[in-house]
């Protein structure tokens, strides 16, 4: 069916706009793409400020024992998950008490964060602006663990702060080259379905911490 | 110094339905100094026709337009929607025919709707007009989107002496005349109208002016259905009142 | 060929509850992306920019699509193609008896909608289910989408208690908050068990095979990430030739949809998991589909209707949406971007009213990220419309009307002639504005007219009587003058 129908298809298109197999394309207009200069500290303000407008919860770090100190009071008396990104376990974070870490085996990921009550990753990049994180799935960041749990606590180094969206696509122009799975995650996850009511944690987690260490 | 001549294309709707709209604009443009025209042999724009699909038809309108008024220095017309008309559409309906697009390029700029007539050509916005009256102002569709008008008839509204513009929530919203629209989706038409009319009492206005009678005949059709007292009443009635001296 | 659906508007406008729930919600929307665009001083550059890359893409897009299915087998993935609804569905059908899939999840996908996936699997006993809240409810109800972006904006919180109860056997609620919560429960579970997860997909990037997937609530990814395999589905003309025009299309479709800079999940999914990643799908296929839009396509002044990227905002803007709402237009696609598909797609012979149920506002081409000039379109095909019925007995009158209006307007005697003939054809009093017409004529254009408002009469003395009179005075003024 589907090699019939792809020359069929390909040979309509090519008919339609009177082109042929293999005509040159004229150039494409340039990106409209603008990196600005912003220092460290006014993205981690536009961050927190962006961030905070969201709902989401951010904590500037002054060190790594610090964010680990944050986390566990976020632990008191609840599950979690962790992710394998290096980064927590540099913090400290990653052997918290009550903290599980899944390792490689894909079902006892999936229990852990279906169960749990928070999903701990870092992540690879967090964008000022719109106060986004960057996640790529990897052998370290499952997509599982900032997605199933209530609640998403991701430490991140603070040098991983972009300025935002077009200095990230400047960064990585095909997101497709390193992994199976990009996400920006901008906040809760949320619904207006009902009413253009806002309701929050529908599917994803309703509750974001973001540390910057 | 000889005064300039322009040329008025009243609008068929103003010529056979609402003539004193038509008057109005003499009035205020002879006021201004303009040497006023009436190219008697002038009937319709075609818009009717052009926006049912039917464009041969509009074509033998339009053509008949070109040929009334080509050789006029300024078409004043009391009306957004029949300014694009002629301005933006005739060109569309001859894509095909290099010679009369040709003639219509030749003539789309001269081609003026009222108040950007006043305000862009004689560059005023004081003509000097007096009605004292709370109004809010209805932006008509083509005039907004087509043509840009906006800030013009405000503009000449805010100078008129004894007059407050109020400004109503949905001044953007179509009135829903839409020409053979309003028949064809009659009790549509009417809620827009209806919709239209809320917004209009909420300003407490006692007049609602606009630069399209089209849209003005729908509004002040519903509002008579409605029995509510508010009037609607074109900008060239409001800029050709004067104070009783 | 269908009338216009009289009855049906009439429903919708009589029913004071929808009003409101259509009116309130595509104000909000309104105002939502009102104030989102207020910080984005050059938001008109963005949108030429889009309009520039949808227009360069579609413009070559065989070259795009041939990269793209590159790209995607590189990254391990499929390409499916489609020619039609038919072909698709029995893809899908074929794929769950290979792999003995018994549920599917779905996340919100118009493209689906368009080609009734839904109710081609099901006829194998599959479970389909749709994951988007406002999708679910939908289902439940067995209704399709009101509107693109909010697909059950006209059901209250109160519809959406009595569908629950009655649907889901759960104790009645009433607060939204707590009906969301229902629903999580209920599709998590669903999410945990489904072999299969169908998205659709907001673009396409070309030079790196990847799908975009932009949503809210987190089902897209849950549909992507949790079954065994994933399929995507997508209009062809979706695909964008670099991730980095996403720099320019991210940023106005979060706010011309819903008014959000970025929506809360933007995903890049490319392939099946690679060696080494924990989660993430085994199979992978991106379905293209055509189903009509070559047919689109081959006409250069309306192809443009393919840059849409289903943001909405031409409903929340359009007066006609605003009263009629989404179900009274006759396919998937509501409001003004559905008043141009539906016929490129169906013929203009299918539904002839739909692209005169428009005032030609322009309000729809002016909210437009993408600059479709749907205006333009609607006229064009309003055309193709007049000229489909020339040689047919529908519309005879209205045809004699045109050609007789032509007639008139384009000879001056003829319309002076006519003018006063009607003048003194005019029933009414002279003077008084119209408020009924005679019942012979309730379903003439006048009649109709007459059913909403009132009309004003002709005028005593058409303009240029006045005219002459006013010149006549004046001469005679000056004479007076002069002597």
């Amino acid at each position: 069916m589907s090699s019939a129908s792809r020359e069929i298809m390909l040979g309509g298109i090519r008919a339609a706009l009177g082109r042929t197999s293999g005509q040159a394309v004229a150039p494409v207009p340039p990106p409209r793409i603008h990196v600005p200069e912003v220092s460290l500290d006014e993205r981690v303000r536009q961050f927190s400020q962006a961030f905070e407008k969201l709902n989401g919860k951010p904590y500037a770090a002054q060190s790594p024992d610090d964010a680990r100190a944050y986390v566990a009071r976020l632990l008191q008396g609840k599950s979690a998950v962790a992710s394998g990104a290096p980064f927590l376990v540099e913090c400290g974070i990653a052997n918290l008490p009550g903290v599980e870490a899944p390792g490689d085996d894909r079902a006892v990921l999936r229990e852990l964060c279906a169960t749990r009550d928070i999903g701990i990753t870092s992540a690879d990049y967090a964008l000022a602006d719109t106060g986004s994180l960057v996640m790529i799935s990897s052998r370290q960041e499952a997509r599982l663990v900032s997605l199933l749990p209530p609640c998403h606590v991701a430490v991140v180094p603070r040098d991983r702060l972009l300025t935002g969206l077009d200095e990230l696509l400047t960064i990585l122009p095909k997101p497709a080259g390193l992994s199976s799975s990009m996400v920006l995650i901008t906040g809760p996850s949320r619904t207006a379905d009902i009413e253009q009511i806002l309701v929050r944690g529908v599917h994803g987690p309703g509750e974001i911490h973001v540390v910057l260490v | 110094m000889v005064p300039t001549r322009v040329s008025l294309f009243v609008t068929c709707i103003v010529d056979q339905l609402f003539p004193n709209v038509g008057i109005a604009v003499a009035d205020v443009l002879e006021r201004l100094g303009y040497d006023v025209h009436f190219p008697e042999d002038q009937t319709c724009c075609g818009q009717p026709a052009f926006n049912s699909g039917y464009r041969e038809e509009a074509r033998k309108v339009a053509a008949h337009f070109l040929r009334v008024f080509e050789k006029a220095d300024h078409i004043v017309v009391p009306s957004g929607s029949c300014t694009s008309m002629a301005g933006h559409h005739f060109a569309d309906l001859y894509e095909d025919d290099p010679a009369m697009l040709d003639r219509i390029h030749h003539f789309e700029s001269r081609v003026h709707e009222f108040s950007s007539f006043l305000t862009d050509i004689a560059k005023v916005d004081d003509v000097g007009a007096f009605f004292p009256h709370t109004v809010t102002y209805h932006d008509s569709c083509h005039a907004l989107r087509e043509l840009g008008i906006k800030k013009g008839p405000r503009a000449l509204l805010d100078r008129v002496e004894g007059l407050t513009l109020k400004e109503m929530d949905a001044a953007q919203e179509c009135c829903g005349f839409g020409g053979t629209f309003s028949v064809k989706f009659a009790e549509v038409s009417g809620g827009m109208a209806g919709a239209k009319i809320e917004s209009i009492l909420r300003t407490g206005a006692s007049h609602v002016v606009s630069i399209d009678s089209s849209c003005l005949m729908q509004l002040q059709g519903a509002l008579a259905r409605r029995a509510v007292p508010v009037r609607t009443i074109h900008l060239a009635e409001v800029l050709a009142q004067t104070k009783p001296s | 060929m269908k009338l216009i659906p009289v009855e049906e508007i009439h429903e919708a406008l009589a029913n004071p509850r929808l009003q409101t729930a259509i009116y309130d919600s595509t104000a909000r929307l309104m105002e939502k992306r009102r104030v989102a665009i207020g910080p984005v001083p050059d938001f008109e550059a963005y949108r030429d920019q889009a309009n520039a890359i949808k227009r360069h893409t579609i413009e070559h897009l065989d070259h795009y699509l041939e990269q793209l299915e590159a790209n995607v087998t590189a990254n391990g993935g499929k390409v499916v193609w489609c020619r039609n609804a038919e072909e698709a569905a029995s893809f899908v059908r074929g794929l769950c008896r290979d792999n003995g899939v018994r549920r599917i999840v779905k996340s919100k996908s118009m493209t689906t909608e368009e080609i009734e996936l839904n109710h081609e699997v099901e006829k194998d006993g599959i479970d389909v289910v749709e994951t988007d809240l406002g999708e679910y409810i939908l289902q439940l109800a067995h209704e399709r989408p009101y509107h693109i972006v909010a697909p059950a904006l006209h059901k209250t919180r109160y519809d959406v208690a009595d569908i629950f109860t009655e649907k889901l056997g759960v104790e009645r609620e009433e607060v939204i908050e707590k009906q969301t919560m229902i629903a999580r429960r209920v599709l998590r579970e669903k999410f945990l068990t489904a072999g299969l997860g169908i998205t659709g997909a907001n673009f396409l990037i070309a030079d790196s095979g990847a799908v975009v997937i932009v949503e809210n609530e987190g089902n897209a990814r849950l549909s992507s990430s949790a079954p065994r395999i994933q399929i995507a589905v997508a209009g062809f003309e979706k695909v964008i030739p670099r991730a980095q025009d996403l720099a320019t299309f991210l940023k106005i479709l979060g706010r011309s949809a819903t008014g959000q800079p970025l929506t809360v999940y933007t995903s890049f999914l490319s392939g099946p998991r690679r060696p080494g990643e924990i989660d993430g799908p085994e199979e992978f296929y991106l379905l293209l589909l055509d189903n009509g839009r070559t047919k689109v396509l081959a006409d250069p002044e309306k192809r443009q209707s393919l840059y849409c990227i289903r943001c909405g905002a031409c409903l929340n803007h359009c007066p006609v949406y605003r009263k009629i709402g989404g179900h009274n237009y006759p396919w998937v696609y509501s409001g003004p971007i559905g008043a141009i598909l539906s016929p490129q797609f169906h013929g203009v012979h299918q539904d002839p009213w739909l692209p005169f149920a428009s005032s030609l506002c322009g309000a729809c081409g002016e909210v437009c990220p993408v600059k479709i000039e749907i205006p333009k379109i609607l006229l064009s095909l309003r055309a193709s419309v007049v000229d489909m019925k020339r040689d047919r007995p529908e519309g005879q009158y209205e045809r004699i009307a045109f050609s007789l209006y032509a007639r008139v307007m384009s000879r001056p005697w003829l319309y002076r002639l006519a003018t006063r003939a009607a003048s003194l054809l005019f029933p009414g009093e002279r003077g008084r504005w119209v408020t009924s017409a005679p019942a012979l004529l309730r379903d003439s254009p006048l009649g109709q007219w007459l059913s909403q408002r009132d009309l004003p009469p002709p005028a005593a003395k058409p303009f240029r009587t006045l005219w002459r009179e006013r010149q006549a005075a004046a001469r005679k003024a000056s004479q007076k003058g002069a002597r």
